[in-house]
């Protein structure tokens, strides 16, 4: 908002920097916390006693916590490369040709992003179950739920929102480039390999950025996803957490968070401050689409 | 001076002649490589995300047999009809309440700090949305678990309350733990679409209320508030749903008292056996979904 603010040093302008304040520390106390309580020598999660490294050693001799790390790595890994090439394409397909089916084509692609996860975690449990009879029953297929699954359910989400953040990025873009390019006598794969694809780069790295931390963050969906073999190290770590807490789950969860960090760092700087365009969810959307200018 | 029309040099490029029938070839080019950059996408949704849909769907209309099996022949409606009974009742308006309560609570909070954020200096407010943002992309289930670290008995608040001199407070596995975890998870949804909202907002016309000597409520009431709604609207469908069908949180911090429908939609299928009836939960959770975003798109979603 231009040309207004509370008068400096009135009580209304003392309030509202008082409650920003607030609000932050209100965001980052728990989390400052939780770091500090995982270097505590003391068997109770919230209570220090002096520092020490061995939660950390711990988590790395703990062979379960390492496999199910090794999964979300691997997992995240896959399903964003995937979700970034058809999401991508998916994203050309909606900004800039007009073909039959599109409109059915981007309300499915919508729906995956706002549906809640508790009913997509549903979603996922029945049709692996029934898909697994199925093929069981057709084929004599011996498939049991684990990395495929998990794998195959993440990318269902991840499509939609390396999608979202491309689609941004395409509309936000000047077309006449590219009818420049195909005037020059650019054949349609040169006119996106050299204009639209160097112009569209950051949005498809924020997507592929947002997709990674999707994909390592989600609980709901993977465990229903997931068999009792393989699991993703969130899911692993809420049932651990379910079963009691103890400063182990502290060290690992400072582990996820560093990670969450990294990634938040890497998307704010390759979209250069315009935060708006890395959004994750419908009201960025929405907003960035009729201001892309919004975030500076 | 005469005008004379020099005519196309015999080797010059041929020209197209923009024809009907050119166009429409070209709109049926453009129709078929549209199709085709879309056919991948479009396969795998259809595959992994409709057709589960619908398996999710026959579920709710299906029956649990005794042996905590699901009988798909003969459809019915009887698991729909369970959402009336009081167990379930009382979880849906129990979830209901907790979503509401949060959406309020997150407004209340946020709403000053957006206007704060929003009347920044470019510069300075840049810095202030990034450190909204970190929390916003910070890994739900830690965020969780850092208020189940500090919450537990021997964690900071208890000592801090005690400290206070108001009693050692617990307040761990109730609904406050688990409305303050939403509010905690949730709160930059908020924060973000309100900071939208305000910042577009023109702050002549806040100073023309004040000109017109409207006091600082008035101005609030009569002018802020209601150029802000779309961000209030958004910020609330964007708060409320996520918190309907919380699952996470109320295991988290709420422990076995304080079943939310996500929870309880998990249960009917982890442990309950009885999928017709989690589905049939998933159903209406979706519906109530749908409708929220219907809501928003009609009421100015799309301005915002």
């Amino acid at each position: 908002m231009k040309g207004v603010t509370a008068r400096p040093g009135s009580a209304t302008a003392w309030a509202l920097s008082g409650t920003a304040w607030l609000v932050y520390a209100f965001f980052y106390a728990p989390i400052v916390l939780l770091v500090i309580f995982s270097f505590s020598d003391d068997r109770n999660v919230g209570r220090w006693g002096g520092f020490t490294l061995s939660w950390y050693e711990q988590f790395i001799d703990h062979s379960q916590l390492q496999n199910s790390l090794w999964v979300s790595i691997r997992v995240a890994l896959l399903s964003t490369a995937i979700s970034v090439v058809l999401g991508t394409l998916a994203a050309l397909a909606l900004e800039r040709f007009r073909f039959r089916g599109k409109r059915v084509f981007d309300a499915l692609l919508y729906l995956p992003v706002i549906i809640p996860d508790v009913t997509m975690a549903v979603m996922m449990l029945l049709f692996f179950s029934e898909g697994i009879r199925i093929a069981e029953m057709l084929f004599g297929l011996d498939l049991t739920k684990g990395f495929t699954t998990i794998t195959i359910s993440h990318i269902a989400f991840n499509i939609s929102f390396v999608s979202v953040v491309v689609r941004a990025r395409l509309s936000g873009m000047n077309e006449q480039l590219e009818e420049a390019a195909l005037d020059l006598y650019a054949d349609r794969w040169r006119s996106f390999r050299y204009v639209t694809l160097p112009q569209i780069a950051p949005g498809i790295a924020g997507g592929a950025l947002l997709a990674l931390t999707l994909s390592l963050d989600d609980v709901v969906v993977t465990q229903f996803a997931s068999g009792p073999g393989s699991t993703t190290l969130p899911v692993f770590v809420f049932g651990m957490i379910r079963r009691g807490v103890t400063p182990l789950i502290n060290a690992v969860s400072v582990i996820m968070l560093a990670a969450s960090i990294v990634l938040v760092i890497l998307s704010i700087v390759t979209q250069r401050l315009r935060t708006g365009e890395t959004g994750r969810t419908l009201g960025d959307r929405l907003r960035r689409r009729s201001d892309s200018s919004l975030m500076g | 001076m005469t005008l004379t029309t020099a005519p196309p040099p015999a080797d010059g490029p041929v020209l197209l002649e923009v024809t009907p029938e050119f166009e429409r070839a070209a709109a049926r080019g453009d129709s078929r490589r549209g199709f085709l950059l879309s056919l991948p996408a479009y396969v795998y949704l259809v595959l992994f995300f409709a057709i589960p849909f619908g398996i999710v769907v026959v579920y709710s209309l299906a029956t649990r047999n005794t042996i905590g099996g699901t009988d798909l022949a003969g459809w019915n409606l009887d698991s729909y009809r369970r959402l009336a009974e009081p167990i379930v009742r009382d979880i849906l308006f129990r979830s209901v309440w907790i979503a509401v309560l949060t959406t309020l609570i997150c407004l209340v909070v946020a709403y000053p700090f957006s206007y704060f954020i929003a009347t920044r200096t470019p510069t300075i407010r840049n810095i202030l949305l990034v450190f909204v943002m970190i929390p916003f992309w910070t890994n739900f289930l830690v965020r969780n678990y850092a208020w189940r670290v500090i919450l537990g008995s021997d964690g900071p608040f208890a000592a801090v309350t005690e400290a206070l001199g108001v009693g050692r407070q617990e307040i761990l596995f109730t609904h406050s733990a688990v409305i303050l975890g939403l509010v905690y998870g949730y709160l930059p949804f908020m924060v973000l679409p309100l900071y939208a909202a305000i910042e577009r907002i023109d702050g002549s016309l806040i100073e023309a209320g004040r000109d017109l000597y409207a006091s600082g409520a008035q101005t609030f009431r009569r002018v802020l508030l209601p150029l802000s709604m779309p961000g209030v609207l958004a910020g609330s469908i964007l708060v409320f749903v996520p918190s309907l069908g919380a699952y996470v949180t109320p295991q988290i911090l709420g422990g076995g008292k304080s079943t939310m429908l996500g929870s309880y939609i998990v249960v009917q299928f982890l442990t309950a056996r009885n999928w017709p009836l989690g589905a049939s939960l998933s159903f209406v959770l979706m519906t109530v979904m749908l409708t929220a975003t219907l809501i928003y798109f009609r009421a100015g979603g799309r301005n915002l």
